[in-house]
């Protein structure tokens, strides 16, 4: 084929100011409302445009070159994954408001509600035994920071949908998959990047700057924030609505966050909410961190084994390497999931 | 490679259902390489419903489309490779700058990443925002707007440029400040164009014009002989005594002749010519008289049966009964 041929356009140069060609013959009015403006309106207005299309003149005059565009290659779609991936970050960084308010919910909960808890917590227990409850609330805590910062970078694809750039992305020329793993990604590290600035908080509540710990924590955060991020974008397949993310908040988001075990230990619960904790997600990425948590305290036995109670299935321990398969397989078949929602076409 | 360089889009048929509603019924045309083909229709006419179509944005319901030589159903990416559009409703990330955005759209095309600068700084001069490429589109006016999404559609060098009412919403001013750089546009770039515009005054500006009316064009050819096809100059006479200005115009010319807005108007051939007979023959003082040439309005009301107006007001009681239907436009 040609490229050349279409672009070889003629060399006229273009005046912005152009008039329309006269219609209409000079015999009579004009039916069409003359909303042309003549050649000196129009370079006035050019002349109160704040940035001039004057110089464009010469630009015009030579046509575009044309450029070879994606062609279904893994190189095309890894780069629009990453630009996707990089667009969520701009937005993270961009809006430092946000970063700070989502921190206020969890410091709200580890601080206030954990301190005040605290208090009633260690009473119940007998002299010498004790433990701060924020450290057993630790975990939890930077769990729900992944969980709301996930589920909220996922569902900015319904605003994506709603301000008409999701239609941006979905008419480019790149497979459907690149853009939802560019996007889980973004949400992801953006969770991840948040989750840090809570986990820069351990030592306030006696939870040690272990490196180990630390590199554990993390690792196991962004694996949450992945599966959560998935699990977000799927909703947001669904939801057409802006207005509809206050029913995923309060029928998904929030039985997720209270039902992971993230406030409570899981043992010694009625059998009803024992089964629930073990149905959600969430309880498998809380638990391996609170797990983690407790290796490095020296908190009394009995105390550990009340609070640090591990997830079991009929009385076994899940181990920790399997817990966060779940996550991540469960994270997978979300995206792929979404991949397939998203390649839909109405 | 499939295109032979003279037909850029082929389309056979088409028809796009959402359940019971059908909003596109079977519509056909082609539209040459190079060529700008607009269609004009009032709101709810399928304009949008058959660019999403062209662009692989939905499925046809049935019947077939070819842009620049691929199908849209089978060979979807290769269209998406051709094509650049720019969406009725805004599609710009608000919270990215000017330039982030068509970053952003290079990136996602692949165009290759030593052209990138070069061909942000030609599209973005082209339309005027180089000196504002670091300001957050949210801090830009809807003109503004409107040509960095021009902009952005050329940034990848499509074949085809499909422009879905590039200036609705906009003020006059503006509207032909957009104009005037889409008229550069065809000149320098020799791009197709396929554009969709409910102003009349705009459709002039098209090569040619399909005008489609729920869900069917009704009529397709060249504006100048859209409206020479119409035939007849509409001519406005005032006078003093109007009812005897009508029947005095059937007595002696056969013409039917109403009132519309205190003036005496008929329609007749070659009105410039029938002006000075008019003067000669009439019984009684003539206080002014106009003669227009056959405008789109015209044309639109001699093949539809109503102004366009009419069509849109018509269309807006329709979706009173159905609110949901409005809601449901630009998702996706
Ligand atoms: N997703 C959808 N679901 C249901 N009906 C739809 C959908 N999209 C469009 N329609 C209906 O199809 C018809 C044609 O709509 P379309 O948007 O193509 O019109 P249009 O000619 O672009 O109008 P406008 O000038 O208002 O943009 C309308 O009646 C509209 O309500
Ligand atoms: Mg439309």
């Amino acid at each position: 084929m040609d490229d050349q041929s279409v672009y070889s356009a003629s060399k006229d140069t273009v005046g912005a100011s152009d008039p329309l060609p006269a219609a209409v013959a000079a015999t009579g009015p004009i039916a069409e409302p003359r909303t042309q403006p003549t050649n000196q309106e129009v370079s006035e207005r050019i002349a109160h445009q704040d940035s001039s299309p004057q110089h464009s003149h010469h630009h015009l005059s030579a046509p575009l070159a044309p450029v070879r565009v994606a062609g279904g290659r893994l190189r095309d779609d890894v780069r629009a994954a990453t630009i996707v991936w990089r667009r969520e970050l701009i937005r993270f960084f961009r809006n430092r408001l946000r970063i700070f308010t989502s921190l206020a919910q969890p410091i709200l909960f580890l601080f206030v509600l954990g301190t005040g808890l605290s208090s009633m917590v260690s009473a119940s227990f007998a002299k010498g035994h004790s433990i701060d409850f924020r450290t057993f609330m630790f975990p939890g805590v930077v769990g729900m920071t992944v969980l709301f910062t996930a589920i909220f970078s996922a569902v900015s694809i319904v605003w994506d949908r709603e301000f008409g750039f999701l239609r941006e992305m979905l008419v480019a020329p790149v497979r459907r998959g690149a853009l939802v793993a560019g996007k889980c990604l973004g949400g992801a590290t953006v969770a991840t990047l948040q989750a840090f600035i809570m986990l820069a908080l351990a030592g306030l509540v006696h939870v040690p700057y272990s490196p180990v710990l630390m590199l554990t924590l993390v690792g196991e955060t962004a694996l949450t924030a992945f599966l959560l991020t998935a699990v977000g974008i799927v909703m947001a397949a669904r939801i057409s609505q802006v207005e509809s993310f206050q029913v995923v908040m309060q029928f998904v988001v929030l039985p997720m966050f209270f039902l992971s075990g993230a406030l409570f230990p899981l043992q010694g619960l009625p059998t009803w909410l024992a089964s629930l904790t073990k149905i959600d997600p969430v309880s498998y990425a809380v638990d391996p961190m609170r797990r983690a948590v407790f290796e490095h305290v020296s908190a009394p036995a009995v105390l550990a084994h009340r609070f640090a109670a591990p997830m079991t299935w009929n009385g076994w321990v899940l181990p920790v390497g399997l817990e966060l398969g779940l996550v991540a397989a469960l994270g997978l078949v979300m995206l792929a999931f979404a991949v397939v929602q998203f390649s839909r076409q109405d | 490679m499939s295109e032979d360089g003279s037909i850029a889009i082929e389309v056979d048929d088409l028809h796009k259902s959402y359940g019971e509603l059908e909003a596109v019924k079977g519509v056909s045309f082609e539209v040459r390489a190079g060529e700008t083909f607009g269609f004009l229709g009032p709101n709810g006419a399928g304009k949008s419903t058959t660019i999403s179509m062209l662009c692989t944005l939905i499925r046809p319901t049935s019947g077939k489309a070819l842009v620049a030589g691929y199908d849209v159903v089978a060979d979807q990416a290769e269209v998406r490779k051709r094509i650049g559009l720019v969406f009725q409703d805004t599609t710009l990330d608000d919270y990215l700058t000017a330039e982030e955005n068509l970053r952003f759209h290079a990136e996602l095309y692949g165009v290759p990443r030593a052209d990138v600068n070069a061909r942000l700084q030609v599209v973005m001069e082209m339309v005027g925002l180089w000196d504002r490429r670091s300001g957050l589109v949210r801090t830009f006016s809807g003109g503004m707007k409107r040509r960095l999404e021009i902009a952005r559609g050329l940034l990848h060098s499509p074949r085809v440029l499909f422009l879905d009412e590039p200036t609705v919403g906009l003020d006059p001013q503006t509207r032909s400040h957009i104009w005037a750089y889409i008229n550069q546009l065809r000149k320098s770039e020799s791009i197709t164009m396929f554009l969709t515009t409910h102003y009349m005054d705009e459709a002039e500006h098209c090569d040619r014009i399909a005008i489609i009316d729920d869900g069917k064009i009704v009529v397709m050819d060249t504006p100048e002989a859209l409206k020479a096809s119409v035939g007849k100059d509409r001519v406005e006479i005032r006078t003093d005594d109007t009812a005897a200005a009508i029947a005095s115009l059937q007595e002696r010319f056969g013409l039917q002749a109403t009132v519309s807005e205190g003036a005496v108007t008929f329609y007749v051939a070659r009105g410039e010519e029938f002006v000075p007979q008019l003067f000669a023959n009439f019984d009684q003082p003539i206080l002014s008289v106009a003669i227009f040439r056959p405008s789109l309005d015209d044309v639109f009301m001699t093949y539809t049966g109503r102004t366009i107006r009419d069509a849109e007001a018509s269309l807006t009681e329709r979706n009173a009964s159905r609110p949901w239907m409005r809601a449901q436009r630009g998702r996706r």
